[in-house]
């Protein structure tokens, strides 16, 4: 059986064609999935895309975590079903409490653009499997609420255990605590990063590598292996 | 507060009304009263007045602008041509694409961030209207001195208000420009471009026929924004104990935007609409009297049922809001329902506000009473024409003849070193990626090339990799110069762009920028721009699909430099073929194509030296573009060269900067005989580009120049790191990298 990996649509979402794509390209099948609907169709992993969703209004994430889906998704995440939170994903993971910490406005107060060196911190999760620790990728990130914070405590935790599964390298774009640029919950099944591995899985197509294909080999594997 | 109704207006013909604070003349006035055989109601006179006003009648720049119509060259691409929201061009397997380039300039002066946010929205739904889905967007825009305090306050809010509103939208920026000049300052131009792509079955027009037909408003909620001179109107006609300071500027809602795009979409792919139209300026008035007037004409509208912010709006405001985010469907009875769920899936208010009857009256009821009784073709299409006189400037002379040549050159290596690193680090010249990075260019997973390279480019088929580029141009300095000129290398450079990224031109939009109207020296330019434009794109082969015109881009008595930006579309039947700027191989070999003359006037150099305007522009040979066209897109299809970059502003050395920093390359340049260094790294001659080749294609290469008669000439290796010009000087990258990067983030940062 084909492994079916679901990608989450929000008012507001942008990346989800993306994300649909990237599944398609690593060899999974993709199935849209609803904001209104609980039902998750039988996939086996969930991504939760990037983009505004509601306009990013009140705060970003704050309004999609209480949406029907979200309901499922938190419910079954808590009992082991993968999630990937990309960018405004990753925000809503954080406002559904799936993963610690928040988003703060960009210290510099843009918006910013620009391919973004990683380096892979965890590669046990269900989503970096293909990846070795310390490994360097380049990904485009894109945001202006991308400042990772979270109190010292909590800051000191993800770093004892593991959890913080990529940080920026070269450069902090945008003063993320501690150069924070995706973490993983305790079990590795929900990973949350504000960089687009979506978006770097074709040669050529916007940064012309495919350095971010490995996220969506990473799941297909433990899926087909489990 | 007592309604002015239809009734009313014929029994009260001397009632006293405020057409000349609508911006009506005496002349126009009279003319509406003629139209109707009576006076105009107060919602009447609204819609005149918007409807008829420069920006939407058009009627200094008609008579000029027919020639696009005329001169049309023979192009079996266009579907759609002038006249619909947007022009649509065949790019091959089934696709079709749109485009069109609008400006949003005088409320991005007074609002920023909203002016230029709204101007993005607004040309992506006169796309949308056009049945495709958007796919990216271009923004060309202009700004005062770059060190002078209103840019400050201007620029961030424009570059902020464009990515806040594209980025939420999750369209791609993938090209525009940035210039400073201080003939901008207190009229910066902001410009935005959009491209859609759909299927040649898909296309919809704005057209109301078939009566039985329901109106549908459909997107936000209609309030008192962008209400400019009727307030006035409001006000004096009606009650003046009511707020009356509302907006002028609109206020977008990209959130609201990227739903309205979907559910657009949604019910494009159920084939649920017969007509449809965006509201854009002049809103109502204008969606439902040229959807009427491009139909059979008659149309009914009940103007209370519109969903509204502020419930105390008058019907003239409420004909009159310029509130963001809205379009008007026209759908037969059996599909409305359908319509509505597919509305509702999205989270989008829809409402029938009336239906297409029988006659040939656009007539609009509020609660139940007549307040529009009036030919739709009148108010949309039969606006007034003026033949504006125009003139050759008295000082046009004087400023031709103030020759470029005669300026100092620099003397010796050293010289010429100093200014190469001035150039690269003016801020015209300069790195514009503090401004790009603040956009979002990777959106939809199909970017294939976005700034700084040439063009912009899409992919639009996955399986096929057909793609689409774009890029936009317009040299306002060689415009002022010789308007006929200026617009003829502004089409000719955004050409080269385009064939440099490997794609080859299709069709144009143009936005045209302009001083008042009513000064005939402007009016000349604007003359001379149409009609030089007019004859490029019939020597290119290049049709015009639409545009936009914006006039009174001036303060007192000074205006802008004439500013005609020509957007050039191109197709790609393969974009794995394309061709970057970046020099990435070392050991490749750099070729300069076309003839380098000593051609100064309005260079970067000759500003950023000397602050000096004056002489002529270069010479423009549409022909060599068209050939040297013609090898570029040979050489990107059959891997003859790995990168390429047009030579304009700045001259080769600008070209050969920006490939080497893109490429982390350096370059040995020889200068080639015949040439003096300083002319072959600042002249400005148009027709020419720089390509890196690969050793095992110089032959094919060069054979393929020399039989299509291009002249070719070897320049150099891409090697190293820096940039050395042999016998004259040379400067690492490092210290290029600082100079051409640090610029805008040192003034806006």
């Amino acid at each position: 059986m084909t492994t079916r990996i679901g990608v989450v649509t929000f008012p507001g979402t942008l990346d989800d064609q993306d994300s649909l794509r990237a599944v398609r390209i690593a060899g999974a099948e993709p199935v849209s999935l609803w904001h209104r609907d609980k039902d998750l169709h039988q996939v086996d992993a969930v991504i939760l895309a990037g983009g505004f969703s509601y306009g990013d209004y009140l705060r970003a994430g704050a309004i999609s975590r209480f949406s029907p889906v979200m309901e499922t998704v938190i419910e079954q995440a808590k009992a082991g079903l993968p999630v990937l939170g990309i960018c405004n994903g990753f925000q809503i993971l954080t406002e559904a409490h799936l993963l610690p910490g928040a988003m703060l406005r960009n210290n510099h107060l843009h918006f910013i653009c620009r391919d973004q060196k990683l380096r892979v911190e965890n590669a046990e999760t269900a989503w970096t499997s293909d990846y070795t620790a310390g490994q360097e990728i380049s990904v485009p990130l894109k945001n202006v609420d991308g400042r990772y914070t979270a109190d010292e405590r909590t800051l000191d935790e993800l770093e004892a255990e593991g959890r913080v599964a990529f940080r920026y390298a070269d450069v902090n774009p945008n003063g993320s605590l501690r150069d924070i640029a995706g973490i993983t919950n305790a079990a590795g099944n929900v990973v949350g990063l504000m960089p687009h591995p979506e978006h770097a899985v074709e040669p050529l197509i916007g940064t012309g590598r495919t350095d971010g294909l490995g996220f969506f080999t990473s799941i297909i594997k433990k899926l087909v292996t489990a | 507060m007592s309604l002015d109704t239809v009734k009313h207006a014929a029994e009260t013909p001397d009632a006293g009304q405020p057409w000349k604070e609508l911006g009506l003349k005496e002349d126009e006035y009279a003319r509406i009263r003629e139209i109707l055989g009576r006076r105009p109601t107060g919602a009447e006179l609204a819609m005149y007045s918007v409807m008829w006003s420069e920006h939407c009648s058009y009627k200094s720049s008609k008579v000029h602008l027919k020639q696009f119509g005329e001169k049309v060259p023979e192009n079996d691409a266009m579907l759609v041509g002038i006249g619909e929201n947007a022009g649509v061009v065949d790019v091959g397997q089934g696709y079709a694409v749109t485009f069109k380039v609008e400006s949003h300039n005088h409320p991005s002066y007074i609002e920023p961030y909203q002016g230029a946010a709204t101007g993005v929205g607004g040309i992506v739904r006169d796309i949308l209207a056009m049945g495709a889905r958007p796919i990216a967007v271009v923004d060309p825009l202009r700004f005062g001195a770059a060190d002078h305090p209103d840019t400050r306050r201007v620029l961030p809010g424009i570059v902020a208000g464009i990515g806040g509103y594209g980025n939420c939208l999750g369209l791609p920026n993938i090209g525009g420009e940035v210039v400073f000049d201080a003939c901008y300052q207190g009229n910066p131009l902001v410009n935005a471009g959009c491209i859609g792509v759909m299927k040649h079955e898909d296309i919809h027009l704005a057209q109301a026929s078939g009566p039985g037909n329901k109106v549908i408003l459909y997107g936000a909620r209609t309030g008192g924004d962008g209400i400019g001179g009727v307030s006035v109107l409001a006000s004096e006609t009606f009650d003046d104990t009511k707020p009356t300071k509302r907006p002028a500027v609109q206020v977008g809602d990209p959130f609201q935007e990227k739903l309205l795009i979907e559910c657009t979409l949604e019910i494009f792919k159920e084939k649920l609409v017969a007509g449809i139209q965006d509201l854009g300026g002049a809103g109502l008035s204008c969606a439902t009297s040229e959807l009427a007037s491009a139909g059979s004409g008659g149309m009914r509208v009940e103007l209370d049922t519109v969903p509204l912010r502020d419930s105390s709006l008058s019907p003239e405001e409420i004909l009159m809001s310029e509130s963001q985010e809205r379009m008007c469907a026209i759908v037969e009875p059996q599909h409305v329902d359908r319509f509505m769920e597919i509305c509702e899936k999205w989270d989008v208010i829809a409402t029938v506000i009336g239906e297409v009857t029988e006659g040939s009256q656009l007539e609009i009821f509020w609660h139940g009473e007549q307040i529009v009784d009036v030919p739709p073709r009148s108010v949309a299409h039969e606006g007034p024409t003026y033949h504006r006189p125009f003139a050759r400037p008295s000082w046009q002379d004087a400023l031709q003849a103030d020759d470029a040549g005669k300026l100092a050159r620099p003397a010796n290596g050293a010289e010429l070193r100093e200014q190469v690193l001035k150039l690269v680090g003016s801020p015209n010249q300069a790195s514009k990626s503090w401004i790009t990075d603040q956009y979002d260019r990777f959106v939809q997973g199909n970017t294939v090339l976005a700034m700084p390279e040439d063009a912009g480019m899409v992919r639009i088929d996955e399986t096929s990799n057909l793609g689409v580029a774009m890029a936009t141009d317009g040299n306002g300095r060689y415009a002022k110069l010789d308007p006929y000129t200026g617009a003829r290398l502004a089409l000719a450079e955004s050409y080269r762009n385009v064939a440099a990224s490997g794609a080859k031109p299709l069709a144009i939009s143009d936005c045209l920028n302009f001083g008042s109207p009513e000064d005939p020296d402007v009016m000349w330019q604007f003359a001379e721009a149409t009609r030089g434009l007019a004859d490029g794109c019939l020597e290119l082969g290049t049709p015009v699909t639409g545009g936009n015109v914006s006039l009174y881009n001036q303060t007192g008595e000074t205006a802008i430099h004439p500013t005609p930006v020509v957007a050039v579309l191109g197709v790609i039947d393969d974009v794995t073929r394309r061709t970057p700027v970046a020099f990435a191989e070392e050991g490749q070999l750099l070729y300069l194509l076309g003839d380098t003359r000593e051609e100064f006037g309005g260079s970067a150099w000759s500003e950023v030296i000397h602050q000096h305007l004056g002489g002529m522009p270069p010479e423009v040979d549409l022909g060599r573009e068209k050939l040297l066209g013609e090898i570029l897109i040979s050489a990107s299809r059959d891997g003859m060269v790995d990168a390429a970059h047009d030579l304009s502003d700045g001259g080769l050395i600008q070209a050969v900067t920006e490939s080497c920093l893109r490429g982390g390359n350096g370059a040995r340049l020889v200068v080639p005989e015949g040439l003096d260094a300083f002319t072959f790294l600042f002249s400005e001659s148009a027709g020419r580009a720089v390509v890196s080749v690969p050793r095992s294609e110089e032959l094919r290469f060069t054979d393929m120049c020399g039989a299509r008669g291009l002249p070719v000439a070897r320049i150099g290796v891409v090697d190293g790191e820096e940039i050395e010009i042999q016998g004259e000087f040379s400067i690492p990258l490092s210290e290029l990298r600082t100079a051409h990067e640090g610029t805008l983030e040192g003034l806006f940062a």
